[in-house]
């Protein structure tokens, strides 16, 4: 290609991210009714951001859109949602708007296309990679050593080599974290900064939205759920997802500094550090998981924007088979099981590392960021 | 499919705050029964699913009400508003009753929260619903589905049948099919007429196809028309409503509260012939939106045109549809539709009456005019900093006042003044017992709780004897 091309190309994008979606002007029309009627003002952070602005430019947008936290207590009390003629329903509206920033803001420019059929992409590349994991490992190991009990120091790795592990786990997730930083700056480029110069204490307060969820608690009493009533479900379901990820994370770090910085190999004792925090992350991941899938089939669907369940279904599957096949693999370590366990555990997380920065996942960034903004903006009014 | 072969202890007419309260009480004073509802489920709850607060007594500062509001000032407040014409035992009672309305509504489930931004004038005196009225009726609606009521929607009370001051049986059409519901008592909670474009015709004429209705398009009044033909004493005054001034863009139905404009303090407003009609800053806004409605409903057309500048425009909550806006005063009024030379005229009229002051949004401040009739006697500023703003406005009514005339146990009254035998009334439909004329923010809700509580109770004793 060449270098007119080239920028005749960059031209075309940025004419295409500037000419607005739907859903932009949709809540740029509903966000002017919200503005005149307030009513959900002790909602959520939302309606008091919106109330201190008169214009609503596409940035103001993205940014209220991620602000929400999709609890749906604004739509169930909304005297105006269909059907009645204004027709508003923001958590749907909001939820694309969500997911069209995160198109907008991925990297490298043009990886945003992932998202729009993000369910199968990220069902397809679990698949993919698992599949992978076992021919591959069938095919390279003797099935001697495949099917027999492993015991021992090392075990894991006769199956799947270490360092094989660590370039393909290591470097997934290193350039995922790239992708995702850059995202973010993108991010907060795009939609007008972060609302001022550091501070500790809007820091802090943003610290505690994202780890305590406090607005999904629709002010203290809980979300709309399933319907009209009120209910923390989704909330704890969430915190034992996330808070069950962590552990997960921390288990595998810690086995990582076992294994560099003491040199004690696995497989680790049950009652050990690693062993431990796996067991309860993995744990608390297959109850937050499942929990929300079930909240999500039995959940009242109006103000559900549909085009994205797959990629959440998708990602929420994709989470529990992680935990599952962790814990699973702690039952069945020291027996003919583990080998064919272990590639498919190592599959799955592989997959979900290729896929963090093109999947739901990068909600948590962008939310955190759009809660610290708030949360300076707060402050500066 | 309900059973409409037995008889129910308790018919509950309508779906509102007023008829919800009653269903819930009567029903747990141990009555059967069963409630019908005109709307579809989405639109269920009528006007209340429109509302934000009710007023409410309170000795001492509670969770949601600042300081304390007692019986001498919320009635002084109401003799005010209605000048007079009310019916002070029946106002002192609900005034009374009106402290305990918050604490029912939480126990059925509803939320209350502190008073909205941009409208802490009401702090102190009015409680407001967490999410507004919509979620206080669903709260309301899952308490009733919890306590065993049978609550139908789609379903319209087309007739009931009263014999001697003894309503026997009502005819409905349930989802566009005719049936027949036996009950031992009734409460009918059905709102006004105000959604009767013919009804309000036969006072206001022409006019009437210019009001816009505010809140739920199937207030009909059906019932009230109904039971008033079979000898139910009337009260009220058939002209009088609560009306605000409306966006004139908005819908004619059901446009709700985001349709209001606050703009008129701040402004200077004409009518059709581009002549001021009112002091347009004679109190703060919550003591005098009340009005407007009706003082644009006597204009010619039942139009008029807010007119300010850009120094003025935050003062108020914005509007949802953008205002007319320019850089002069003639391209404002052309956009409007509005007599150029004229509204140049008037505006220039009263920049030279405006007298030196200190602007003070919140409060009547010493910003005024001199020489100017009528006089805008608070927030008068010169209109001379471009770019102009222009809000059209129409009356957005309400609720109508005419209704059921009841006793102070919430009974219905037969024209010769005897208590109906088993008849009982509450909300919109009995409010020009109390409300002859004006309007307190927050009294339609705390009525409808009081009234329905009462008739509920009341409805639920007679069947027990
Ligand atoms: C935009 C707006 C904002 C308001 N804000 C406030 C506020 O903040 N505070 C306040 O105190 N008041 C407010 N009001 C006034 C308040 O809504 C009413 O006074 C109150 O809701 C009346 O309650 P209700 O139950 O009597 O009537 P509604 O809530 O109107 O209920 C009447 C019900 O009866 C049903 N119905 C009618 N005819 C039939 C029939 N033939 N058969 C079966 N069902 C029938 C209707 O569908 C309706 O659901 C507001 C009104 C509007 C329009
Ligand atoms: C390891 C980190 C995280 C993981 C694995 C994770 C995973 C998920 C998943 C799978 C969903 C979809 C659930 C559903 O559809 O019902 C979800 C929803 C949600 N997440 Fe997270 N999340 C993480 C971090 C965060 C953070 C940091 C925040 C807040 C700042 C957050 C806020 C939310 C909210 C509000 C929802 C519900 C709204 C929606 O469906 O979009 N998450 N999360
Ligand atoms: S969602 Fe509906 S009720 Fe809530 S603020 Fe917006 S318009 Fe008002
Ligand atoms: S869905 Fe919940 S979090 Fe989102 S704007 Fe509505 S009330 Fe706020």
């Amino acid at each position: 290609m060449s270098a007119t091309e080239m920028s005749k190309l960059d031209l075309l994008l940025q004419e295409a991210t500037q000419i607005e979606s739907d859903a932009y002007q949709d809540a740029r029309r509903q966000m002017a009714v919200c503005n005149a009627c307030r009513y959900c003002e002790g909602y959520c952070a939302v309606f008091p951001a919106m109330a201190a602005r008169r214009e609503f430019e596409k940035a103001d947008l993205t940014h209220l859109a991620n602000l929400c936290h999709n609890c749906k207590g604004c739509f169930h009390a909304c005297q105006y949602a269909p059907p009645h003629a204004f027709g508003i329903n923001i958590p749907a509206t909001f939820a694309e708007i969500r997911q069209e920033s995160y198109a907008e803001y991925a990297w490298p420019a043009g990886a945003g296309t992932l998202f729009a059929r993000n369910g199968t992409l990220v069902a397809g590349l679990a698949t993919l990679f698992v599949m992978l994991a076992l021919v591959l490992s069938v095919a390279i190991k003797d099935p001697a050593v495949l099917f027999s009990a492993q015991t021992g120091t090392g075990a894991f790795f006769r199956i799947i080599p270490l360092w094989l592990i660590n370039l393909l786990a290591g470097g997934s997730f290193l350039f995922a974290i790239l992708a995702m930083t850059m995202g973010a700056i993108r991010y907060i480029r795009g939609t007008g900064g972060l609302g001022g110069s550091f501070q500790p204490a809007p820091a802090a307060e943003a610290a505690v939205d994202v780890l305590t969820l406090r607005n999904l608690g629709g002010g203290g009493h809980g979300c709309n759920d399933l319907d009209d009533s009120f209910a923390q479900h989704r909330r704890w379901l969430h915190q034992a997802m996330f808070y069950g990820f962590l552990l997960c994370f921390a288990a595998t770090t810690t086995g990582a500094i076992y294994h560099h910085v003491f040199g004690w190999y696995s497989p680790h004792a049950f009652l050990s550090l690693p062993v431990q925090l796996g067991t309860w992350g993995g744990v608390l991941l297959c109850i937050g998981t499942a929990g929300l899938v079930w909240v999500k089939t039995v959940t009242d669907p109006a103000p559900v924007a549909r085009r994205l369940m797959g990629g959440e279904y998708a990602l929420l599957f994709l989470l529990f088979l992680i935990g599952a096949t962790g814990l699973l693999l702690l039952a069945v370590r020291h027996t003919g099981a583990m080998g064919l366990m272990l590639a498919l555990h190592f599959g799955l997380v592989l997959a979900l590392f290729v896929t963090l920065p093109y999947s739901k996942m990068v909600h948590g960034i962008y939310r955190s960021l759009a809660l610290l903004r708030n949360a300076r903006e707060k402050r500066a009014a | 499919m309900p059973d409409f072969a037995r008889i129910y202890d308790v018919l509950v007419v309508g779906g509102g705050n007023a008829a919800l309260c009653a269903a819930i009480t009567a029903r747990r004073a141990g009555a059967s029964v069963i409630l019908c509802e005109a709307s579809p489920p989405p639109l269920r709850g009528g006007n209340s699913r429109h509302t934000r607060n009710l007023r409410a007594l309170h000795p001492g500062p509670t969770q949601v009400l600042t300081d304390s509001y007692l019986e001498e000032e919320y009635w002084d407040d109401l003799n005010r508003v209605t000048g007079g014409k009310t019916n002070e035992d029946l106002a002192r009672m609900c005034i009374r009753a009106s402290q305990h309305a918050p604490d029912f509504l939480a126990s059925c489930g509803v939320v209350f929260q502190p008073s909205l931004s941009g409208t802490l004038s009401l702090s102190r005196t009015n409680a407001f619903f967490l999410g507004g009225g919509k979620a206080l009726v669903n709260a309301l609606y899952r308490e009733a589905a919890k306590l065993g009521i049978v609550a139908l929607t789609d379903t319209e009370v087309q007739h009931i049948q009263v014999e001697d001051g003894h309503a026997t049986e009502a005819i409905i059409s349930h989802c566009g099919f005719p049936q027949r519901i036996r009950f031992k008592a009734l409460v009918a909670a059905c709102g006004g007429f105000q959604a009767n474009r013919n009804w309000l015709r036969e006072y206001w004429g022409d006019a009437a196809d210019n009001f816009q209705i505010r809140g739920t398009p199937y207030a009909q009044g059906v019932v009230l028309k109904d039971l008033l033909a079979q000898g139910v004493q009337e009260v009220g005054d058939p002209t009088q409503f609560h009306a605000v001034a409306n966006d004139a863009r908005a819908p004619m139905e059901d446009g709700g509260l985001a349709m209001r404009l606050d703009c008129v303090p701040f402004s200077l407003v004409v009518n059709r012939n581009v002549e001021r009609f009112y002091d347009e800053g004679e109190d703060v806004w919550p003591k005098r939106y009340a009005i407007w409605g009706r003082l644009i409903a006597q204009q010619p057309d039942q139009i008029a045109l807010a007119v300010t500048d850009s120094k003025a425009v935050m003062n108020f909550l914005p509007s949802v549809y953008p205002p007319y806006k320019a850089n002069s005063i003639a391209e404002i009024a052309a956009m409007a539709g509005f007599d150029t030379g004229k509204l140049e005229q008037v505006v220039a009229a009263f920049n030279a009456a405006v007298r030196p002051g200190t602007f003070k949004p919140m409060v009547p401040d010493d910003c005024t005019t001199e020489g100017l009739v009528p006089p805008k006697s608070h927030w008068a500023r010169r209109i001379d900093t471009p770019p102009y703003y222009a809000y059209p406005l129409r009356p957005g009514i309400t609720f109508t006042f005419l209704g059921l005339k009841v006793n102070e146990k919430a009974r219905v009254l037969m024209a010769d003044g005897k208590p109906s035998a088993n008849m009982f009334a509450s909300g919109e439909i009995m409010s020009g017992n109390i409300l002859g004329q004006g309007y307190l923010a927050g009294f339609g809700m705390t009525l409808g709780t009081v009234f329905g509580r009462l008739a509920g109770e009341e409805a639920a004793r007679h069947v027990r004897n």
